[in-house]
């Protein structure tokens, strides 16, 4: 009846987990029983769960990506304590399986359900504005994307209270992740997490380019685009391009497991370098899907903050597109050990390193935006400046890395672990925390506090050094990655610095969220009723903050780069006289109810429970069904109520 | 779909001031090119779903397992039934398209009747053609070769079997909503839909069958 689901699944004898799926579920209790108690449910019903509103959308992927930057913070620190003491004989305070499933819930939610909402988050909220339209393509599989993202978030979070996590890596490497070494339902949660959220995540790619390349505002041509909608369009055509691989391969993997196919097995025929081959084929591409969004926020923010044009607009396009073909290119990079031979293992090294010519484009061109502009250190630009730097460490760093003799020394070793963190942290973390206090007072109407920011920023920059910067040295030393214990004692030193930058970062993390909280008690001095806090160069400041549903009640004209720069600089353009009406889409609950059932069905095929996943996809076909018999309806706003509402959004002193 | 297109309707006025450059600057798309745009876009990524499994087969045809190989299983005369039925469905499906923008609404109902029973037909062979090779021994867990052969070849009839799916829906849809603009949108969108099924497929007779035959 229930599969293999049983009241072994509940980690009652293993004190941390239990501890820690307590926590998660009086919380998750506890905000229920709250919006319950105070009514909420209605509101949340009909202003956020059901809204195909690309802005609010967009802050619930930020939402969700914050609340599991401190679920995969959580697994970094405990990590970091273990190899703090589990030196010499010492064996720490985690038991080997459970350090296991660890690693790879970091490793896992961090890229999956950190990194990637966040990024997706901020296109969707921003993209929409800079283009000057008033909404996605298509909405409604807008709302459903993101529902199936926190579909697979919720999946990931229920393993750690109803059974266990996979313990192979984030990547789940055949054969330890084939049935017969991995029997348990950990690595099935990976595989169903991933296969829903990421049916989400490649939905809102083929959403965003179809956006960008459809749906933009009168006279927005491609080379007026703001470079954060170029690096938008590049990264969500990477998403279309890599994410279907991903999901045939898991698809592989959950055959081998589920029926008994040979496609990675060590028998049959299977070939499991096929895997690594494949997934990596969608990895690297994954890599800038991550980063180049983060280069466009940074090419926004060292714009507004220089106080002038970016610097080689073209070319910093034309590097973008550069990257986004080049990444796909370089795959094999990540096993050269596979033994592929010395002329193919050179022909990815060089093609590594190429990499590194665009790259070093888009840096001059930052630092040459920077060169005698007038700059104002928000801490936006705080982030970005710190990027710049730590970035340069960790391109240097994947520079010796792509040199396949220096690869056979390093591979697996501590001193990638640095690299990756370098560079994910220094350019895509920065970069969404700079985007995240960039648009904040965009989509709320309040600025952040900058003095918490600033401590944010520090403690991230100077933790980041001290928690990464002996993992360097100790790779170097021949540590290699994924220990739960060492014997060698003359690498403790180093590991307990490394635990001391963390504790720096945890700093940081709180120090963010003081700043939303401090921000939020005191928002009423902090309004931005100009609509643009920080005289910014493209259209989504030239609507109010927050913007109304509709963005903009005429779509702009746009004659230039940056082309709100241009509007102000024209001077004040006179409101017009009437207002063409326009139609909303009206909200959906589609996106909610498909992802519920996905839910459902994701959780009876981890559990065998056949019947259940059965009517789990029925339901969700049935929904998909009924939904798509109605016509979409719209909701038409005419001229006058436009004007009307208008009149009141702009002058908020006549109203009160 | 989008609300965007109220305005971006081809009434849209063009703006006096911005010469219509490079990159269309004339404003939003018309909901039937966004919509369309959209699915192409979602055929590409399904596409690259099939070049995956493609070239796992080409990895993994070789590895029987000292099971039987493709040469043994493959008959080619059934194959090619199946490929004629799957082409002329995709004949068919055209037509339909066609006579619902002449709103010729019984060529309509005639042209996706046949268009399903030639899908159903297609289906059906291919089930007959694995029901077959899993009772001669040659199931999908029998060697790598076969794992790929069944997962490459399943995922397409899968996808058939969707479009069927769809096909019956919209059928029904367009039966009682009439030819609406959004039910004709949807109607171009499954067409595309179909078209693809018989580009992959057109890639899985020549890689798989016709290769593999040999």
């Amino acid at each position: 009846m229930l599969g293999k689901l049983s009241w072994d699944a509940i980690p009652f004898n293993q004190p941390i987990p239990m501890a820690a799926s307590l926590f998660i579920v009086v919380v998750v209790l506890g905000i229920s029983v709250l919006i319950i108690w105070k009514g909420w449910w209605p509101y949340l019903w009909r202003e956020w769960l059901t809204s195909v509103d690309h802005k609010r959308i967009g802050v619930m992927y930020v939402l969700l990506a914050l609340v599991l930057l401190l679920r995969g913070f959580i697994d970094a620190i405990m990590m970091r304590t273990q190899l703090a003491i589990a030196a010499g004989g010492a064996q720490g305070y985690l038991p080997p399986e459970h350090y296991d499933q660890i690693f790879s819930a970091h490793g896992t939610i961090m890229i999956f359900f950190m990194a990637m909402p966040f990024m997706v988050g901020l296109m969707n909220f921003v993209v929409p504005l800079q283009l000057g339209v008033r909404d996605v393509a298509f909405p409604v599989l807008n709302a459903t994307s993101f529902w199936l993202t926190a579909s697979g978030a919720l999946l990931v979070n229920i393993s750690l209270v109803v059974g266990e996590f996979a313990r192979t890596g984030w990547l789940a490497y055949p054969p330890l992740s084939e049935l017969q070494f991995s029997p348990g339902v950990g690595l099935d949660y990976y595989l169903w997490a991933l296969q829903i959220s990421g049916i989400g995540t490649l939905l809102a790619g083929i959403n965003m380019v179809t956006t960008i390349l459809k749906l933009r505002a009168p006279g927005m041509t491609y080379m007026r685009m703001p470079v954060f909608c170029w690096t938008s369009l590049t990264s969500s055509m990477l998403i279309v391009a890599a994410f279907p691989i991903l999901t045939a391969t898991f698809g592989m993997l959950l055959l081998d497991r589920y029926v008994g196919m040979h496609f990675f097995t060590t028998d049959g025929g299977g070939n499991f370098m096929m895997y690594i081959n494949l997934i990596w084929a969608w990895g690297h591409p994954e890599v800038y899907i991550l980063v180049l969004p983060a280069f466009g926020i940074f090419s926004e923010v060292i714009a507004t903050f220089a106080g002038k044009q970016l610097f080689g607009y073209r070319s910093m396009v034309l590097a973008t597109l550069a990257i986004c073909v080049l990444s796909f290119m370089v795959w094999l990079h990540h096993f050269f050990t596979m033994g592929a031979g010395a002329d193919v293992n050179a022909v990815f090294g060089i093609m590594s390193m190429i990499i590194a010519i665009p790259t070093g484009v888009k840096l001059f061109n930052w630092l040459f935006t920077i060169y005698r502009g007038r700059l104002r250190f928000e801490v936006p630009l705080l982030w970005a400046i710190g990027f710049m730097v730590t970035f340069v460490v960790g391109g240097l760093t994947g520079v010796l890395l792509a040199v396949p003799p220096a690869d056979f020394v390093l591979h697996n070793s501590l001193f990638l672990v640095a690299h990756f963190h370098n560079v994910i942290i220094g350019a895509v973390l920065f970069g969404a925390m700079a985007g995240y206090n960039y648009w904040f007072p965009k989509a709320f109407g309040f600025t952040l506090d900058k003095r918490l920011g600033a401590v944010s920023f520090w403690c991230w920059l100077i933790g980041f050094y001290l928690a990464f910067i002996p993992l360097y040295v100790l790779g170097l030393l021949g540590m290699t990655r994924r220990m739960q214990h060492y014997a060698d004692v003359s690498w403790q030193p180093y590991l307990i610095v490394a635990e001391v930058g963390a504790l720096i970062i945890l700093g940081g993390i709180v120090a963010t969220i003081a700043q939303l909280v401090v921000s939020i008690r005191t928002r009423e001095r902090r309004r931005d009723l100009t609509g643009d806090p920080w005289h910014g160069r493209t259209l989504e400041w030239s609507t109010t903050s927050p913007p109304p549903p509709y963005n903009f009640a005429a779509l702009p004209e746009v004659e230039s780069l940056d082309a709100f720069w241009a509007m102000k600089q024209r001077g004040p353009a006179m409101p017009p006289d009437h207002y063409q009406s326009i139609e909303m889409p009206s909200n959906s609950p589609n996106g909610f109810v498909t992802a519920f059932f996905a839910v459902v069905t994701g959780f009876a095929m981890i559990w065998h429970i056949w019947w259940m996943a059965i009517l789990g996809v029925a339901c969700a076909l049935l929904t998909l069904l009924i939904f798509g018999w109605k016509e979409r309806r719209e909701v038409e706003i005419s001229g006058a109520q436009l004007a009307e509402a208008e009149r009141v959004r702009l002058r908020p002193g006549d109203a009160a | 779909m989008s609300a965007n297109a109220a305005t971006g309707d081809f009434a849209m006025p063009p703006p006096s001031s911005a010469p219509d450059t490079a990159g269309s600057g004339g404003g939003p798309a018309p909901v039937r090119i966004v919509v369309a745009f959209g699915f192409w876009i979602f055929l590409l990524s399904d596409i690259i779903m099939f070049s995956a499994l493609f070239a796992t087969y080409a990895v993994l045809s070789g590895q029987t397992a000292g099971g039987p190989s493709g040469r043994e299983l493959f008959q080619l005369r059934h194959v090619g039934v199946e490929t004629l039925c799957l082409l002329f469905s995709s004949y068919t499906c055209g037509l339909a398209i066609l006579a619902i923008e002449r709103r010729r609404m019984r060529e309509f109902y005639v042209s996706c009747a046949l268009t399903f029973v030639l899908g159903a037909s297609f289906l059906g062979l291919e089930i007959s053609e694995f029901v077959d090779m899993i009772a001669r021994g040659a199931g999908p867990s029998r060697s790598a070769f076969l794992s790929s052969f069944f997962s490459l070849v399943g995922l397409h009839g899968i996808h058939v079997s969707a479009g069927l799916l769809w096909l019956t829906f919209m059928v029904a849809q367009t039966a009682t909503r009439g030819a609406r603009d959004f039910v004709r949108r949807r109607l171009l969108c499954f067409s595309l839909f179909w078209h693809a099924l018989d580009i992959i497929w057109v890639a899985l007779l020549t890689l798989v069958y016709l290769m593999g035959a040999r």
